[in-house]
């Protein structure tokens, strides 16, 4: 099995005609997988070459990336992470699970400034977490920015850094949450992209 | 400054942070690097994301061979209109204004790249592009909402499998760019030096 976390999760087998593809664009392929590493360094204290790195626990990173990969609803992306979550702070898997399925909608949505865009908003709803003692105010304060970058990125406003700020998070943290947040919500789509081309590939679609 | 942009725009405008970024005189050898291309040290953007260092540089070396390996696959306009449609329909004006010019350059249909920006992703386009901003808008949906039948009308535009894979890394990636430029700061008046 390829140790690139995309092939995995996409099922990209090595050899194949979707890795031979995925060869085609090497810096591609390799700066998704270092992307990864540097956002979830693999052992814990281990540095991620990154000035954020220390801005940031390793739970926060996980739990974070477990609640955006459960909002996209793509199976494999969510197990991967919830895996890794549920290995680094077993009770904050089922916290974060349930504000999974309390803050799961449709997106992009969001509303515009007055002015010619104005006719196109779609209104939606905002996340306010539920167990905010279980997770506390750094973690509550990240899962409902991500909801924000997630589903009405075109509503996000100095307020909301503002209330990231006032839970704690440095200029360097938000920072990285947002790449994080942000970095995912490629990867998901490129899997999902390389999911279906493989089975185009195979014939069977469906 | 001048008050932000409220339309899609090809006019060259500017973006300011709303948190601080790194300033010039900060910036490492470790930052430098991370830039990539050291001109962008200029950019209050990239010495804001350079804040963490090992996710910008693997940012902005995926981007740049998405848009630029020109080893076969998708040609860069339609590459650029990817970009394009995803940023217009996630609602960043910013990054739409800088793609769109680089789809009107190398696409050379400044009418078809207008048409997106004026009307929308449902804008009336050729066949080739048609597909090209329904599978964009497709993807940048939560849950993406791709499906065989878009790969099939990528397809029959003419696409093989590496342009089709080329057109969704080109519309996966500027869900991932949007989202920054969206959520750090705003587009302003005129042009201030940056580019995503």
């Amino acid at each position: 099995m390829s140790t690139d976390i995309i092939d995995r999760l996409a099922g990209v087998e090595p050899g194949s005609p979707l890795d031979r593809l995925r060869r085609r664009r090497p810096d591609a392929r390799e700066h998704a997988q270092r992307g990864y590493l540097a956002l979830f360094p693999q052992d814990t204290g281990s540095d991620t070459g990154g000035g954020g790195a220390g801005e940031v626990s390793l739970v926060e990173r996980y739990a974070v990336a477990a609640f955006v990969a459960g909002l996209h609803r793509d199976p494999a992306s969510a197990r991967h992470y919830d895996d890794l979550l549920a290995a680094h702070a077993p009770g904050l898997a089922a916290v974060v699970s349930a504000e999974v399925e309390a803050a799961t909608t449709t997106g992009p949505y969001g509303i515009y400034p007055e002015g010619p865009l104005a006719a196109e908003s779609v209104p939606g709803p905002a996340h306010r977490v539920g167990d905010r003692a279980a997770l506390g105010d750094r973690l509550a304060a990240a899962l409902e920015h991500a909801h924000l970058l997630v589903f009405r990125p075109r509503e996000a406003d100095p307020e909301a850094l503002r209330a990231l700020a006032r839970a704690g998070w440095s200029t360097t943290g938000v920072v990285t949450l947002s790449q994080l947040v942000s970095f995912l919500t490629f990867q998901i789509r490129i899997v999902a992209g390389l999911r279906l081309l493989r089975t185009a590939q195979k014939g069977t679609r469906p | 400054m001048t008050a932000a942009p409220l339309a899609f725009t090809t006019d060259r405008i500017g973006w300011e942070p709303w948190v601080e970024p790194l300033a010039e005189a900060e910036l490492t050898e470790a930052h430098r690097e991370a830039l990539v291309d050291r001109a962008r040290a200029a950019s209050p953007y990239f010495r804001l994301l350079a804040r963490d260092p090992g996710i910008l540089h693997a940012r902005t070396k995926t981007d740049l061979d998405i848009f630029h390996n020109a080893d076969g696959g998708l040609p860069r306009a339609e590459r650029e209109l990817a970009a394009t449609a995803t940023s217009r329909h996630n609602g960043c004006v910013f990054c739409a204004s800088v793609h769109a010019r680089f789809a009107e350059h190398y696409g050379r249909r400044p009418d078809d790249v207008r048409r997106l920006l004026d009307e929308g992703v449902g804008a009336r386009q050729d066949r080739l592009w048609r597909a090209i901003v329904d599978a964009s808008v497709a993807l940048a949906a939560t849950p993406p909402a791709l499906t065989g039948d878009h790969l099939d009308a990528l397809r029959a535009a003419g696409l093989d499998d590496l342009a089709i894979s080329d057109a969704l890394h080109a519309a996966a990636f500027f869900n991932w760019a949007n989202r920054l430029m969206l959520s750090l700061g705003e587009p302003t008046a005129p042009e201030a030096p940056v580019k995503e």
